[in-house]
């Protein structure tokens, strides 16, 4: 049936890119370990690629896979292996009463009236829709130019604000994964004039703590006694 | 035009505003010369005025400084009437302030708020010269309240004294009460004739009914008796003694408490609509002077005595405003200022030379003592009195016979008080001048002494007026007396008839024969005795028990109710209605705070379930 | 004839349905976040879907801004997630409720 209305080698993408996306997306969710789950993130963003591919969105399909399989999910795994949380969570008693039975309602529904609106509505099949005016879309290189032309006039306010949106989140990110340091550079310093070694640090810890990583032993100590 | 009107009312205020700017850097002295000499220079302008007038063939001159409200139809200029009656009111008020601010120099010498005294008395003045001047109602009742407020300040002067301070309060309370009635009568007027200037109100007289006019009258009648103390609101002026003696001698003799007589002959076109109203203001006059006359019988301070025969003296006024005999009112008016003045000073200055003693009983033989306080006091004491041929006898008479011609009732009430007149006023002479030294005790055996000449010289100024002032309005001087100048001011009242020479020369023999009957009676009786319960009955001693029947009726109903609404209405009702609120806005906060757990995810769960909705609305309209 | 747009909407919702199942389920921060990023990508297919039917580059041009938002948001979110592991060492937001009523 499909294969009398649609091309077989754009049928097989679909099909293939709704694989990967629906079982890379449950197992974000499914997998017990974190680190599975960040795994099953990249396959779920393959798929969403291929999706773009099929689509004619070639660049942002490349960018998909650099940015978000590429920066993104490492961060993730950069921090899940970083914070040491890369270990199967206690299994703890759900606190929040019908909590999964109502995301589970509440979801489904949605979804199903998402999809009755996508069935019927007449703005979904294209055909009717009242193109805007563009040129029909590029596949490739002229994808490339036709994006970079949208970005670099159209939406170029927008751009420029990311772009400054991007810095504050740079800057906010340092602020919050710096440990803050206790004022006591003073302190230590008048301790080394009196003569007194300063502490040397910790070296007997069984076990590095996370925090130890980035704090080179500043942390607090009993400098005043 | 009248230019010189101006300056009457700029002199007290540049006084004023002077003190008031740099009053710390001006020496007593100064500000004692200084507040005397603009006095001075004012009444200096009012002659000048008056000499205009009587040049001026109108005798009636408005001066129009500029325009204060204009609303719709109310205009209310800043403009001066200078008429015979304003003329006169201005004559005698700035001549006398004159010498009662000469005299206060030496008498408040000495007191630390000295400068403030003349501060308040120059504003008075001032506040007291608005009131005479103004050409209409608005910027009376602005010279009113000033001369309330002035009033009220000089009253508590010794704020410091509990008796002083409540004092203040009460003549303030008792003239805002009249003052509604000033305040009635202008919305009344105004209602009606779309005017408040006098000129205004008086070419529209047709526009009142009768009624109106009665009201109106009435309403003037109610603020007269506020600010002339008049029943049944006189109790405020015994206590207002408390004051220093120079303020009781200005304000609450000479000048403020005859502003109350003033607007009812100013307002006399309209009193001649309403002979009910006219009724009424003269029966509350004739039981007024009557009452007065009866308590200042059995007062023991010297200073109560004159002011109950203050109250007593205006209620004749009123008693002359409400038969019609608006020049006798006046002329009445002028009289009482010279010789009340005169013997408030005179009180002043034995209470000076006794070191502040104000209780007769402890004076006595004083005449010796005081060579230059005594006769004038005398002239005083013969003037009230109503012995011929001082001030008092032509100006009383003068009323008495207007009255007969009217009402032979209120005229027998009248003589009946000029009886008691004469009475107390010789029990205050012979228990303050004559009989044995009674104030070795006060002043601690020393001799006392009299006076400086700053304070005995407006004493021997006012006894010439007192003796001199019948000749301003002598019975038969047709054409040259003050009655003849004031006439044209006055509204139309039904002509009294006129009296044969006989009829009154009768009622003049009546006048003489009552004040010598009183001056008897009171030597006959005070000679040898000091206090005596059978002439001083508690009921007239305690002012025919007035303040007591205020308490009983109004203030302590009162009282009785704010604690019932102080207990039950602010308790239950409005805090309770208040706290109520606040307990269910708390009450239902305290149950809206559960939903907040603090549980994220819960609240994404709220948000995905809102989603829902609006989804599941979509997919109804989209079909 | 190509794929219609109506496949890969619905395909765009599931992937949305599942993602928002797992923000309200999963406990763990991280875990919320990565669906969250799946909520986002199911939103991108929308975007891509729509440009190519509506022949409008726009659609890709809001996708390429949403990249970069996400990648600034997961910046910042697991930056907090590291700032409050250290104070509790553990990533459960269950346990992040002082804020309560």
């Amino acid at each position: 049936m499909l294969a009398v209305a649609y091309a077989f080698p754009d049928v097989l993408v679909f099909a293939c890119a709704a694989l990967l996306i629906l079982v890379g997306a449950i197992g974000v969710i499914a997998m017990k370990n974190p680190v599975h789950s960040a795994l099953s993130l990249i396959m779920c963003l393959l798929g969403v690629a291929l999706t773009f591919l099929a689509q004619r969105a070639d660049f942002l399909a490349a960018a998909e896979i650099i940015v978000y399989a590429g920066a993104i999910v490492v961060l993730f795994l950069f921090v899940i292996m970083f914070l040491g949380v890369d270990k199967t969570q206690h299994p703890h008693v759900e606190p929040l009463v019908g909590q999964r039975w109502l995301a589970g309602v509440g979801v489904t529904v949605t979804v199903a009236g998402l999809i009755t609106l996508m069935a019927n509505s007449h703005w979904v099949s294209g055909v009717l829709s009242v193109s805007t005016g563009g040129t029909a879309l590029a596949g490739g290189a002229g994808n490339i130019t036709q994006l970079g032309d949208s970005v670099f006039t159209t939406y170029l306010l927008a751009f420029e604000a990311t772009a400054g949106l991007l810095i504050i989140a740079v800057v906010g990110a340092v602020l919050l994964a710096r440990r803050e340091r206790p004022l006591d550079l003073d302190l230590d310093l008048d301790d080394e004039v009196e003569g007194e070694p300063s502490p040397a640090p910790d070296d007997d810890h069984g076990t590095m703590t996370p925090g130890d990583l980035v704090t080179d032993a500043a942390t607090p100590r009993e400098v005043s006694s | 035009m009248n230019h010189v009107a101006p300056l009457i009312l700029v002199f007290p205020l540049v006084g004023f505003l002077l003190v008031l700017l740099n009053g710390r850097s001006l020496s007593n002295r100064f500000v004692g010369a200084l507040a005397t000499g603009v006095v001075a220079l004012s009444f200096v302008a009012s002659v000048v005025a008056l000499v205009l007038l009587l040049h001026d063939r109108a005798r009636e001159v408005n001066v129009q400084l500029f325009t204060w409200i204009s609303v719709d139809t109310l205009h209310v200029p800043v403009a001066l009437l200078v008429d015979p009656l304003s003329v006169t009111m201005c004559l005698f008020v700035t001549g006398i302030s004159a010498l009662i601010h000469l005299y206060s120099t030496a008498y408040m010498k000495g007191e630390t708020d000295f400068r403030k005294f003349f501060l308040y008395l120059n504003l008075f003045v001032f506040s007291m010269l608005t009131l005479v001047l103004a050409n209409n109602l608005v910027l009376t009742f602005v010279g009113w309240e000033g001369v309330g407020v002035c009033s009220y300040w000089l009253v508590s002067f010794y704020f410091d004294r509990e008796a002083a301070a409540s004092a203040g309060k009460k003549a303030f309370i008792y003239n805002r009460v009249g003052d509604v009635g000033l305040l009635v009568a202008m919305f009344l007027i105004f209602t009606h004739t779309h005017t408040l200037t006098y000129q205004g109100i008086f070419s529209s007289t047709s526009l009142l009914s009768p009624t109106v006019a009665t009201l109106i009258v009435l309403a003037l009648l109610l603020a007269a008796t506020g600010k002339s103390a008049q029943i049944p609101l006189f109790n405020w002026l015994p206590d207002a003694m408390e004051g220093p003696t120079p303020v009781s001698a200005l304000i609450h003799a000479a000048t403020m408490v005859t502003a109350g007589v003033y607007l009812l002959v100013r307002m006399s076109p309209v009193l001649a609509l309403s002979s009910s109203g006219r009724m009424s203001i003269a029966v509350i006059g004739g039981v007024t002077a009557f009452v007065a006359a009866t308590i200042a019988c059995a007062q023991k301070d010297i200073k109560k005595v004159l002011a109950f025969s203050t109250v007593s003296q205006i209620g004749y006024m009123v008693l002359a405003v409400g038969v019609g005999a608006y020049g006798a009112a006046i002329f009445l008016m002028v009289s009482h200022a010279f010789f009340k003045a005169l013997l408030f000073l005179g009180s002043g200055s034995v209470i000076h030379s006794l070191g502040g003693e104000q209780d007769m009983r402890k004076m006595g033989g004083l005449a010796k003592w005081l060579p230059l306080t005594f006769p004038t006091f005398l002239i005083g004491w013969l003037t009230i009195s109503g012995v011929p041929p001082f001030a008092g006898f032509w100006s009383k008479g003068d009323v008495l016979t207007n009255v007969f011609a009217h009402d032979k009732v209120l005229w027998a009430l009248g003589v009946v008080t000029a009886i008691l007149t004469a009475y107390y006023m010789s029990r205050l002479f012979v228990l303050t001048f004559r009989g044995s030294e009674r104030f070795r005790e006060v002043t601690h055996q020393h001799d006392p002494h009299e006076s400086s000449l700053v304070m005995t010289i407006p004493l021997l100024v006012l006894a010439t007026l007192s003796v001199l002032g019948g000749l301003l309005d002598l019975p038969w001087a047709h054409g040259f007396s003050l009655t003849d100048f004031l006439d044209p001011t006055f509204g139309f009242v039904a002509a009294t008839p006129t009296q044969s020479t006989v009829l009154q020369t009768g009622l003049a023999i009546v006048d003489v024969a009552a004040a010598l009957v009183g001056l008897a009676a009171a030597f006959t009786i005070w000679r040898h005795r000091v206090e005596s319960p059978r002439f001083e009955p508690a009921f007239l001693e305690h002012v025919w028990y007035w303040d007591d029947a205020y308490d009983a009726v109004l203030a302590r109903p009162l009282e009785r109710a704010a604690r019932v609404s102080n207990d039950v209405v602010e308790d239950r009702v409005i805090d309770g209605a208040v706290e109520g609120l606040g307990g269910s806005m708390r009450r239902s906060g305290e149950g809206m705070r559960k939903l907040q757990s603090g549980m994220v995810r819960q609240y994404a769960v709220a948000m995905v379930l809102g989603v829902t909705i609006i989804v599941i609305y979509l997919v109804g309209r989209v079909r | 004839m190509t794929i219609p747009a109506s496949w890969y909407l619905i395909l765009a919702a599931l992937l949305f349905g599942i993602g928002a199942f797992g923000v309200l389920t999963r406990r763990s921060a991280l875990i919320m976040f990565m669906c969250i990023e799946l909520m986002l990508n199911a939103v991108n297919v929308t975007f891509v879907t729509f440009a190519r039917s509506m022949s409008d580059i726009g659609g890709q041009t809001i996708v390429f801004f949403v990249m970069v938002v996400a990648a600034a948001e997961v910046t910042v979110g697991l930056g907090i997630v590291v700032a409050v592991f250290r104070r509790r060492a553990s990533t459960s937001v269950d346990e992040l409720s002082e804020l309560q009523g």
